[in-house]
């Protein structure tokens, strides 16, 4: 309104001033008349265009209103209640900033025909993680994470012994604040190396991890210390990491003084194939230093009645190749997929062995001993119908051939002549993202002269907030 | 002598070549777009044309739900300046690992490069409990927003003032084609409105809860869904229910969207004598849906067929 009086007033003014302006000429006159027609003319055409775009506008709005009434009618009549553009936020109380909670219910029925407890042949003086026998609350575990502050991230996972203790499998802080490409993690973490090692337990695809995961890292190799990793700004994934820990798990033995038990160097490379496959590779270094690494129940050349105890101390270097290779029908893995993957571990450990701590007449025999063990698995799963996945997988550890020092010679088996193997079936049901049913069948040769026929009923559940996985 | 020079050439062969992947692909357009889905690409080429380089994250035929945090997104989402998602939990099994592992802070959430649409419209569905046993539901609503086109007006204005805000160069050019933009989509909606009229009202089943938006837009009626709860497969019991249920009010067809398996819905079809009708759901979905407006002239054009 107010500039339409303005421009009234204006175009009044011009009117007026040629009359006033008596020296004019009459050609001068005629001259300024056509502007002033001219200008008048633009002016109106002008507000009539302001005016029509004001009734537009009106009637918008109005119809807005009647949209955004319509709206609310409807979601009444859903039953659900309607939140106002960008409200998110809870009620504003304290809880509104606790942190995302979640819970894995896991437990497993478990039928073996051997005794669990009996490691892989050539592996006796490695973890055994073994299997549960009969009805097994497995590790429940309980998850807490959140932001910490516009920087940092925090992160805490508690395994839930079924014995009644709690153990803290991650409890660490990350941070992609500083920027390109870096992402800095400290605190305890699952390390990068490998493609298996970081993956909870709950995502696994088999009731257990494969035999060299097992023997080689006592399931998954848990750190504490700091890891830093950097993602090259190419199209192409590519990854270089770098840690220094602790030496906590197994094969390092938990450094107790100042400074680094281990270190580990990964890269990661990956990337699309169109939209239905995706991939990834890996290589991976893991160096550490046992000192005083004590193995129970080790059977030996006199053999002796439930073997001895030895004792290593010595360097530990593992090197590591890992790919996994994925494929769904047009990208969509809701429907079906399959899944491929490998891993390929070898470890080189030498320094020197303690043969039998424990013995009480002439003490321990110390000598050199150095050993190359490998193992590898190659599985695959396939998601034949949405909810329903079945693998399989095949497993092989090799324990090497032992150098061993002369003091020792007759006392410590340097060369076990067998690869422990085994084959796995599973099949597992889906019926929400939250909820797995699973049944795993397994022909086991990892120790000479036992084979196995290993029969497992799992169940996996998640309750409250859910995280992403990882690829 | 010899081999040193073929050694220091191998050297600086590679370092040149490295220094050429790390400029690689960012020569050209100011602005890296990462986009969760299709729609916002599109929205994104409509609003900035060549002003922006654009990734899209996900395909028409991929259930936005279950997309896996591939390394090949962690890399595009490394270098993106803006990152456009729908928001509201939709992404949320994916997107969370892709920003942290990206090592981008420009782009997390709460930062300028991260946008997301569903923040802009009127949300529908907010469920009143949240309770899991009700299935896949989204605390802040359904995140189906883009099956209205009336949605895309607040959304468009939100993203060109974000670009504006990243780009401020190029401020002009973004506000000019906010404003074609926004013309054209207008006009589009009338005629869209126009052609759909005889939809009104038409009783549909749906095969997931995907369509409120399209449903408060049209006025269609939706009167089941053969999903038993949002993201569970239907089971054959269920789907006898559904069916049951049509025999007692018959619906005119049942509606799926592109990455959906078409077999429960070919097969309530063909008991209950109605059409299956599968929508394109986002740009791409279907041969037809192109860009923004061929994907609404599709949708209509589908369900129109659909009432025949």
């Amino acid at each position: 309104m107010f500039k339409k009086t303005c421009l009234s007033v204006a175009i009044a003014a011009l009117l007026v001033h040629p009359l006033n302006a008596s020296a004019a000429s009459d050609a001068d006159l005629q001259a300024i008349r056509e502007q002033i027609q001219q200008l008048k003319q633009s002016y109106e055409q002008r507000i009539a265009q302001l005016e029509q775009r004001l009734q537009a506008a009106e009637a918008n709005s109005k119809q807005a209103e009647t949209v955004a009434a319509q709206a609310q009618a409807t979601a009444q009549q859903a039953g659900v209640a309607q939140a106002a553009p960008g409200a998110v936020a809870g009620t504003g109380s304290e809880g509104a900033f606790n942190p995302a909670i979640s819970l894995i219910l896991g437990g497993t029925y478990g039928s073996l025909r051997q005794d669990p407890a009996i490691p892989a042949t050539g592996f006796a003086m490695n973890p055994n993680p073994g299997h549960e026998q009969g009805f097994n609350l497995g590790e429940s575990e309980l998850g807490i994470s959140a932001n910490i502050d516009a920087d940092y991230r925090g992160v805490a996972t508690l395994a839930l012994d079924p014995a009644g203790g709690v153990s803290v499998e991650n409890a660490f802080v990350q941070t992609s604040a500083l920027g390109n490409g870096l992402n800095l993690k400290f605190g305890r973490y699952f390390s990068g190396l490998g493609y298996l090692n970081e993956q909870h337990a709950h995502a696994w695809d088999f009731v257990d991890q494969p035999l060299a995961y097992a023997a080689l890292w006592e399931n998954q190799l848990g750190e504490d210390g700091v890891q830093l990793k950097w993602l090259a700004p190419t199209d192409t994934f590519i990854e270089l990491g770098a840690e220094l820990g602790r030496g906590r798990g197994f094969p390092g033995s938990g450094r107790v003084k100042n400074g680094t038990g281990s270190g580990v160097l990964f890269a990661h490379v990956g990337d699309d194939i169109g939209i239905e496959h995706s991939w990834r590779v890996g290589a991976s270094l893991h160096k550490t230093h046992a000192a005083d690494r004590i193995s129970d129940v080790v059977p030996d050349l006199p053999g002796t009645a439930n073997g001895v105890s030895n004792s290593f101390s010595g360097d530990s270097q593992t090197t590591g190749l890992d790919f996994v290779w994925k494929y769904a029908p047009n990208g969509n893995i809701r429907n079906s997929y399959v899944k491929v993957q490998g891993e390929y571990f070898r470890r080189r450990e030498s320094g020197l062995l303690a043969y039998d701590i424990n013995t009480a007449t002439i003490g321990p025999v110390i000598d050199i001993f150095s050993v190359t063990q490998s193992g590898w698995y190659l599985q695959g799963v396939y998601q034949f119908m949405p909810a329903w996945r079945t693998g399989l997988r095949y497993d092989r550890l090799d324990p090497g051939v032992a150098t061993i020092g002369a003091r020792n010679a007759g006392n410590v088996i340097g060369n076990y002549a067998f690869n422990p193997s085994r084959l796995t079936w599973m099949v597992d049901y889906n019926p929400s993202e939250f909820s797995r049913l699973r049944l795993q069948l397994a022909r086991d040769n990892s120790r000479q002269g036992l084979s196995d026929n290993q029969f497992f009923v799992q169940y996996i559940m998640s309750l409250g907030a859910h995280g992403a996985h990882q690829y | 002598m010899a081999l040193t020079n073929t050694k220091e050439k191998i050297v600086k062969k590679t370092l040149c070549i490295f220094l050429l992947l790390l400029l690689g692909g960012n020569a050209h357009a100011a602005l890296n777009v990462f986009a969760c889905e299709p729609e916002w690409a599109a929205l994104a080429r409509q609003l900035a044309g060549d002003k922006v380089s654009l990734y899209t994250a996900t395909g028409a035929l991929q259930d936005p739900h279950r997309v896996e945090a591939r390394p090949s997104l962690i890399a595009k989402a490394r270098r993106a300046n803006l990152v456009v998602c729908t928001g509201a939990e939709l992404e949320m099994a994916w997107l969370p690992v892709v920003l942290r592992e990206s090592g981008n802070s420009a782009v997390q959430p709460g930062s300028g490069g991260y946008f997301e649409a569903a923040q802009a419209v009127q949300m529908l569905e907010v469920p009143t409990r949240l309770d899991r046993a009700d299935g896949d539901v989204h605390a802040t609503g359904n995140p189906h927003i883009q099956t209205d086109p009336r949605n895309f007006l607040p959304i468009a204005d939100a993203l060109s003032k974000r670009l504006i805000q990243l780009d401020p160069a190029n401020t002009a050019h973004y506000q000019q084609q906010l404003a074609t933009f926004n013309q054209q989509w207008r006009a589009a909606i009338a005629k869209w409105e126009k052609q759909a009229s005889p939809l009104k009202g038409v009783p549909i089943v749906v095969q997931h809860k995907g369509f409120p938006y399209l449903n408060n837009w049209l006025g269609l009626k939706q009167i089941a869904e053969l999903e038993p709860r949002p993201g569970m497969e239907p089971s054959a019991a269920y789907l006898g229910q559904v069916l049951n249920q049509l025999q007692q009010h018959p619906a005119k067809m049942v509606v799926r969207a592109a990455y959906q398996d078409g077999r429960p819905s070919e097969w309530i079809a063909e008991r209950a004598h109605i059409s299956a009708v599968m929508l394109p759901f986002t740009v791409g979905g279907t041969p037809q849906s192109g860009d923004l407006f061929a994907l609404f002239d599709d949708m209509i054009q589908r369900l129109l067929a659909g009432l025949k």
